[in-house]
């Protein structure tokens, strides 16, 4: 056969031992590049490992109610000082990031795979299934979410859900009510790879539906999905704060950032005892601007565009 | 030559144009009108003509990846329109195809022995563990090498990546090879590679090929029977030799005289179409030819000419060959 020998003529070919660059290590190459995303993440696994670990260190116990110490400023015994039933803040706000993490990470999950798998249906099969899910979502973006958030919350209140389980129903409600976002951006996405000459060739390939949706058209939406997962999380993290803060979402006695700084939702509290309030607020602001940062940095680096 | 191994009759193709805000048909894009052709077990039937005149969707209608409009196309005998869905996903292996661009037609995301191996598995066609070997071994055949089975497709040139098209096509051992302009996205010295490659593949396996191009010196090189499309119909049919030394239609004609000779010394009369290819979403009435065709008269914007069959073996549709 007439075949021109490739391996003669191609330069890399003594480098066959080397990893292969594949999409992902490129885009992990620009995010550790981007200082700012860098900054972001290391704050983010800094905050995870303080709120799940530090506890473990704390000599106080979550249900340490001494009233002789009630309300007072940070100290050498209490870093951040103590509330108004005497607990030490410092293990409260540690604990309360469990919470207030966990929320973020889990409801985001839910969102995604829900929303992942609604909108790959509606992009994949278009038509009716297209329009039944279009339309659900439409619905769903126009509802008022902080209404149905309070509503949703109130009746929680009303069942005497146990505060224990309380906060796993929130997770679902807010996953659920997110969904719709991350289920328009992966229709988006479907649709135009559908179009993609290499979708014709696994057709002519007769690859079967399943592997065409999981293998060849999910990977390729990972890039979106993940940075609107991040910037999802920061939305979640700040609707638990916000609901408990309202009494409504974590409830006393867990901790939570939210419900920590309506402790403080007296005058008093509020000028003559900052350490009740700024930590968790603190928390909460940076967690927030974190997580956007690495959502940022990681837009920049699974772009193929900005490939450098 | 053998028995028809593909035998396409009045296939049709007509893509909507939706418009306002309910996205009305408002009209279509008649983008393969009306074609019939037969190809033999064993040959490159060759499918020329200018670009947007329809080649490729008549490639991609006959393997159905559009579906069709009206007509009919049959594979080995069996109607290819007719079959349910999922015996149609069993017959794919032996109708395949190449396209024109090697940078779209790979998923970045998929390392090249995945996409070559896939089709294999999804068929059943192979065991798992001696996917590998085979898939390398069709590496080699198509002049890759075995180191290149990790490697992502960004990673390769044009000419490589058409050799993982051709690779990913040939594994299933295909009868039927819809090449899709395989050569018109790379630089003049890897079309002869992929020129020699594919001839030499169909010599091997004794594969039957559609080949489709604009240009009319690699069909040349390649076919033995050859088709002229003009906006979406047949213009002229015949084999190599006929089209090349006798030309009927005169859109043919005008195209032949466009091939370069690396002759400066040598004189011969220019033909120079006037004017653009009309839309097909709108083709002139009569014969599509009559707004640039030198001969044309009263009766060719009155009546379609027929396709026939002029000389034994060449057909034409115009009125005065």
């Amino acid at each position: 056969m007439s075949v021109i020998d490739v391996a003669k003529t191609d330069p890399t070919a003594g480098k066959a031992i080397k990893a292969p660059a594949s999409p992902w290590s490129m885009a992990l190459r620009r995010f550790t590049r981007n200082k700012l995303a860098l900054i972001g993440f290391i704050i983010l696994v800094i905050m995870f490992v303080v709120c799940f670990f530090g506890p473990l260190f704390s000599p106080y116990e979550l249900e340490d109610y001494k009233i002789s110490m009630k309300n007072k400023p940070p100290s050498a015994e209490h870093w951040l000082g103590t509330d108004n039933l005497g607990r030490d803040i410092l293990l409260r706000v540690m604990l309360a990031g469990r919470i207030s993490l966990l929320v973020g990470l889990i409801s985001t999950t839910i969102s995604v795979i829900v929303g992942a798998t609604m909108g790959s249906i509606a992009g994949f099969y278009g038509r009716v299934a297209d329009t039944v899910i279009m339309r659900i979502t439409d619905i769903f973006m126009a509802m008022p979410t902080l209404p149905i958030l309070i509503i949703l919350g109130a009746v929680l209140s009303d069942l005497k859900v146990d505060p224990k389980y309380r906060i796993f129903f929130l997770m679902l409600i807010i996953g659920i009510l997110g969904w719709t976002t991350m289920a328009r951006l992966v229709r988006g996405q479907i649709l135009s790879l559908r179009e993609m000459e290499y979708m014709q060739a696994v057709d002519a390939l007769g690859i079967r539906d399943r592997r065409k949706i999981f293998r060849h058209l999910l990977p390729n939406t990972v890039p979106i999905i993940i940075v609107a997962a991040t910037l999802s999380v920061a939305g979640a993290i700040l609707y638990e704060s916000v609901l408990s803060y309202l009494g409504i979402g974590v409830v006393p006695p867990t901790p939570s950032w939210g419900n920590m700084i309506s402790a403080a939702n007296n005058m008093i509290d509020f000028r003559k005892r900052p350490w009740l309030w700024i930590p968790p607020g603190m928390c909460i602001l940076i967690t927030v601007v974190a997580i956007n940062l690495i959502g940022d940095g990681l837009r920049d680096a699974l772009d193929p565009k900005t490939k450098k | 030559m053998g028995e028809a191994l593909i035998e396409v009759k009045n296939l049709k193709k007509y893509f909507p144009i939706t418009g306002g805000v309910f996205q009305r048909t408002v009209g279509y894009v008649k983008a393969v009108d009306d074609v019939s052709f037969d190809i033999r077990r064993g040959e490159s039937f060759g499918l020329v003509g200018e670009s947007g005149c329809g080649k490729s969707t008549t490639g991609r209608t006959i393997l159905r990846l559009h579906e069709k409009t009206a007509g009919e196309v049959r594979f080995k005998g069996q109607d290819l329109f007719g079959l349910p869905k999922n015996k149609l996903r069993e017959l794919r292996p032996e109708l395949q195809i190449v396209f024109q661009d090697p940078f779209s037609s790979l998923n970045p995301r998929i390392k090249v022995g995945e996409a070559i191996g896939e089709a294999l598995l999804e068929h059943g066609l192979i065991e798992r563990k001696k996917l590998k070997e085979k898939v390398v071994e069709t590496l080699e055949i198509c002049g890759l090498a075995s180191y290149h089975y990790d490697r992502f497709p960004h990673e390769f040139s044009g000419g490589q990546r058409q050799r993982i098209g051709i690779a990913r096509a040939l594994i299933l051992n295909p009868d039927f090879i819809v090449a899709d302009e395989p050569v018109s996205a790379l630089d003049v010295s890897i079309q002869a590679q992929i020129i020699n490659l594919l001839s030499d593949l169909q010599k091997e396996r004794q594969l039957t090929y559609l080949f489709i191009s604009h240009d009319l010196s690699v069909v040349e090189h390649l076919c033995d029977r050859i088709g002229v499309m003009y906006l979406g119909s047949m213009a002229e049919m015949a084999d190599k030799k006929a089209l090349f030394s006798n030309p009927l239609h005169p859109y043919t004609k005008a195209l032949l005289s466009a091939i370069p000779i690396p002759d400066p010394t040598l004189k011969r009369e220019r033909i120079v179409l006037q004017g653009d290819i009309p839309s097909p979403a709108n083709p002139p009435s009569g014969c599509k030819f009559h707004t640039r065709c030198p001969l044309a008269s009263d009766i060719c914007k009155k009546e379609i000419p027929a396709f026939r069959e002029a000389e034994p073996g060449h057909f034409v549709a115009c009125h005065f060959a």
